[in-house]
C-alpha cells in the first residue's frame, strides 16, 4: 500500500455527493410505449463529431429505419428514419441546448403505416468479424446512450486496435431522477447481456465489468440472473455516489487503476459504454435494426406522472410530456426545463425542442426543487475541494477565471474539469462554480479557433503579397521584353533603310 | 613591470579587436521583439491599428505606445498572447463589446466593379468584372479596408453570427 493509499485508507476516499436520489415512483413504474406524433424533429447533429449529411430529398417518401443522413467525417454518426412518412423540410430548429440556437434538421411527416425497411440482421454474431460488427454499428448510428453520445463503432474500432482488455460496462446511473437504466436493466437483463457479449467479441476484451449502484438491488439481481453462466460477463455493484457514472470515477471504483490526467481509458487497456447501448447494439446487429427510439425518464416535481418511456428519437418534449400526463396545474409551477440528468443536463428554453439520442430524461422543476439562490463572497471553506471526484481546487480555479487568468486556471487542472457540478451542488455560498468551468473552457476553445483563424489568414495574406509579387516582376520583365524587340525592329528597320539608301 | 603592462596592454587590445569584430559582424538588426509580435500578428497590413501595416503595430507595441489590444482582427486572443508575452497588464474593455465582425455583399446592390477585390488583403472577395462578388466567411479578417472602396456601398460590416458549434456559455455575474 502506497503512502497515498495508506492516507486514504485513513481519511476515507470520499470524493462525490450524496444527492437525494428521487429515482423512485419513477423507476417501480412499468415502461409505457409513446406511439408515432404526426411530425418528427430529426437534427442532423445528435452525436459527438461532425454532422450528417441529408441523403434524402425534401418530398420523397421513406420507411422506417432508412437512412436519411449520413456520417460525415472520421468521428460521426448516420441518422435513419424513426417511422415511414414523408420528409417535409430540411431546415433549422430550436435545439436541445441552453442557448437556445438553431441547429439544421429534417423534418418527418409520419404516415401512419410504421413500415419497415427490408432488415438484414444476423443469428450469430460470434461468428462475424469484429470489424464487421463495428461497421453494422456504426451504419445502424448507435451512439453512447449514456447522455454524450459519442458513437459507439468508433470506440469499438479503437478498442480492438488499442488492445483492450476490460470492458467496462456502465449502469451506475449516478444522476439522481432519472431511472432509463435501472428500468432497462429490470425489464431487459437477457438483450443487455447478449449485447455486451457481442461487445466483448467484437474489441476482444477479455472481461466485462458491469457497475451498478447498489440504489438499484432489483436491477442488480436480474443482472445477475441473465450474466449466470457467461463467467466473462461480471455484475459488480458499487456504492450509490455521485458522480459514480463518470468513466474515470467508474474505471478506478472497479479496477483500481485511475486513468491518467492526460490519457484516456484506452490507455489503460478499458473502454466504457453504457448499458443502454449494449442493448442498442445487440437490436443493431442481431436484428439489423438502426438505433429510432430510446428509453428516457419523465420526472420532477412538476411531472404529474412521473415514469420511463420508450420514445421514437425526433419526438418534441412537448407530446412526450403530454403523453407521459402532462404537468401538475398545467405547468403553473414550473421553474426549469431540464433534458438530461439534474447535474449535468441541460436547461431548455421552451418544451418545443426534439428528443436526440443522447436525451436519457425530460424535466420540470418547480421552484423548491430549482431553490435559486444569489451567490454570496467564497468563505474558503473547502466543501468543493473535497467533493471533486477529479482532485481539483474548485474555488481557486473559479477565481482565476473570474479575472480572466485562464492560463493560470489550466496550470491548476480546468482541463481535468469533467463539469460533474459536485462543486456548485456542495458550495454553502452557492457560487456557480461549474459554470465558470464550462464559460472558461468554451473561451478557451474559442481562443485555439481564433488562433487557427489567424494563422489560415496570414498564409493568404503572405500568398497574395507573393503574387502580387510575382505579378508585377512578371510585368516588367514583359514590358522590358517587348521594349528589346521594339528596338531589335527598330535598329533593323534603320539598318535596311540605311542599305536601301547606301 | 614591463610585462605586466604589456600582457595588460596586449589583453585590452585583443578584447578590444573582439569587441569591434563581434559589434560589426553579430550586430542585432531591429529589437528581436518586434520580429515575434509580427509572427503573432495577422499580417493582412490592414491599418485599422492607425499604423502603417503590422510591423508598425509591432514596433510601437514593443516599445509600449500603442495598446496590445490595438488590433481589431485579432481580437481578445491576440491582445492576451501579447500581454503574456510582453509581461504587461492589458484593457480588453474596448475588444470584448461586438465580437468579430465580417464584410458581408448586398448582392441587388453589387455592380461588379472589382474595386472591393484589389484591396482585400487575404483575396477573400471572390468575382470577376461585371459579376456579383462575394465574401469568403473563413477568409474575411474584419479589416473592412474594402468598405469605402465600394461605390454602391453594397458592401457592409456584419457581426459573424453566433452558431451552435461557436456559442461559449457566458461568465456567471460575479458575487
Amino acid at each position: 500500500m502506497g503512502f497515498m493509499n495508506l492516507f486514504k485508507h485513513f481519511l476515507g476516499d470520499d470524493w462525490g455527493v450524496h444527492p437525494d436520489d428521487h429515482k423512485r415512483p419513477a423507476a417501480d413504474q412499468p415502461v409505457r410505449v409513446m406511439p408515432v406524433p404526426a411530425k418528427l424533429y430529426l437534427p442532423l447533429q445528435q452525436h459527438l463529431g461532425g454532422a450528417a449529411r441529408p441523403s434524402v430529398l425534401v418530398g420523397q417518401k421513406v420507411k422506417k429505419g432508412e437512412m436519411i443522413a449520413e456520417a460525415q467525417g472520421m468521428v460521426s454518426a448516420p441518422l435513419h428514419a424513426p417511422t415511414s412518412g414523408t420528409i417535409t423540410a430540411v431546415t433549422e430548429i430550436t435545439a436541445p441546448h441552453p442557448s437556445g440556437l438553431t441547429l439544421p434538421a429534417i423534418i418527418l411527416e409520419a404516415d401512419g403505416a410504421d413500415e419497415w425497411i427490408e432488415l438484414h440482421g444476423c443469428d450469430d454474431p460470434f461468428a462475424l468479424d469484429p470489424a464487421e460488427i463495428g461497421k453494422r454499428v456504426a451504419d445502424a448510428g448507435v451512439v453512447g446512450l449514456g447522455g454524450a453520445a459519442f458513437p459507439s463503432a468508433v470506440k469499438l474500432i479503437g478498442a480492438s486496435r488499442a488492445k483492450v482488455t476490460t470492458l467496462v460496462m456502465n449502469g451506475g446511473e449516478c444522476e439522481p431522477y432519472l431511472s432509463c437504466d435501472d428500468r432497462l436493466m429490470r425489464d431487459a437483463a437477457a438483450g443487455i447481456v447478449d449485447g455486451i457479449r457481442i461487445m466483448l467479441h467484437a474489441t476482444g476484451a477479455k472481461v466485462a465489468l458491469v457497475g451498478i449502484e447498489d440504489n438499484k438491488p432489483e436491477a442488480i439481481v436480474a443482472m445477475q440472473a441473465a450474466a449466470s453462466g457467461f463467467d466473462a460477463v461480471q455484475i459488480r455493484p458499487v456504492p450509490a455516489r455521485y458522480p459514480m457514472g463518470s468513466e474515470k470515477q467508474l474505471i478506478q471504483v472497479l479496477t483500481g487503476i485511475e486513468v491518467p490526467a492526460d490519457g484516456r481509458p484506452a490507455d489503460i487497456g478499458v473502454i466504457v459504454h453504457n448499458v443502454g447501448t449494449a442493448l442498442a447494439l445487440r437490436t443493431a446487429v442481431r436484428e439489423g435494426k438502426p438505433l429510432i427510439s430510446r428509453l428516457l425518464t419523465v420526472n420532477g416535481n412538476c411531472a404529474s406522472q412521473p415514469g420511463n418511456i420508450e420514445v421514437r428519437v425526433g419526438t418534441l418534449a412537448e407530446e412526450v410530456i403530454a403523453f407521459a400526463g402532462g404537468l401538475k396545474g398545467d405547468g403553473l409551477g414550473l421553474a426549469r426545463r431540464v433534458m438530461g440528468g439534474p447535474m449535468m443536463g441541460m436547461q431548455i428554453p421552451h418544451w418545443r425542442v426534439p428528443v436526440v439520442k443522447g436525451t436519457s430524461g425530460i424535466l420540470a422543476f418547480d421552484t423548491v426543487e430549482v431553490a435559486e439562490q444569489e451567490p454570496n463572497p467564497c468563505i474558503r471553506c473547502g466543501s468543493c475541494v473535497k467533493a471533486c471526484p477529479m482532485g481539483l481546487l474548485p474555488l481557486e480555479m473559479s477565481s482565476r477565471i473570474r479575472n480572466e487568468a485562464y492560463g493560470e486556471a489550466i496550470d491548476l487542472g480546468l482541463k481535468d474539469c469533467i463539469a460533474c457540478g459536485c462543486c456548485a451542488y456542495v458550495c454553502p455560498s452557492k457560487i456557480p462554480l461549474v459554470q465558470y468551468f464550462v464559460h472558461a473552457k468554451g473561451e478557451l476553445a474559442a481562443q485555439d479557433r481564433a488562433k487557427l483563424r489567424t494563422d489560415a489568414t496570414k498564409k493568404l495574406a503572405l500568398q497574395r503579397q507573393e503574387r502580387l509579387e510575382r505579378e508585377a516582376r512578371e510585368k516588367a520583365e514583359a514590358n522590358a521584353k517587348r521594349k528589346a524587340e521594339r528596338e531589335a525592329a527598330a535598329a533593323a528597320k534603320a539598318a535596311a533603310q540605311a542599305e536601301s539608301v547606301g | 613591470m614591463i610585462a605586466a603592462v604589456l600582457s595588460i596592454t596586449l589583453l585590452g587590445a585583443t578584447l578590444g579587436i573582439i569587441l569591434g569584430v563581434a559589434n560589426r559582424f553579430l550586430q542585432v538588426e531591429g529589437n528581436p521583439i518586434v520580429e515575434e509580435l509580427l509572427a503573432m500578428m495577422p499580417g493582412s497590413n490592414c491599418g485599422q491599428c492607425g499604423f502603417p501595416g503590422c510591423s508598425g503595430a509591432a514596433t510601437a507595441i514593443a516599445d509600449g505606445s500603442a495598446s496590445p489590444a490595438c488590433c481589431p482582427p485579432g481580437g481578445k486572443a491576440l491582445a492576451t498572447a501579447i500581454a503574456a508575452k510582453l509581461g504587461i497588464e492589458v484593457d480588453l474593455s474596448g475588444l470584448s463589446d461586438d465580437g468579430p465582425k465580417i464584410a458581408v455583399v448586398a448582392e441587388e446592390l453589387c455592380i461588379g466593379c472589382c474595386r472591393c477585390s484589389k484591396v482585400c488583403p487575404t483575396d477573400a472577395i471572390i468575382g470577376a468584372a461585371k459579376q456579383v462578388h462575394n465574401v469568403f466567411r473563413e477568409a474575411c479578417t474584419g479589416c473592412s479596408s474594402c468598405i469605402e472602396k465600394c461605390p454602391t456601398e453594397a458592401l457592409v460590416m456584419r457581426p459573424v453570427p453566433v452558431t451552435l458549434q461557436h456559442w461559449v456559455m457566458p461568465k456567471p455575474m460575479a458575487a
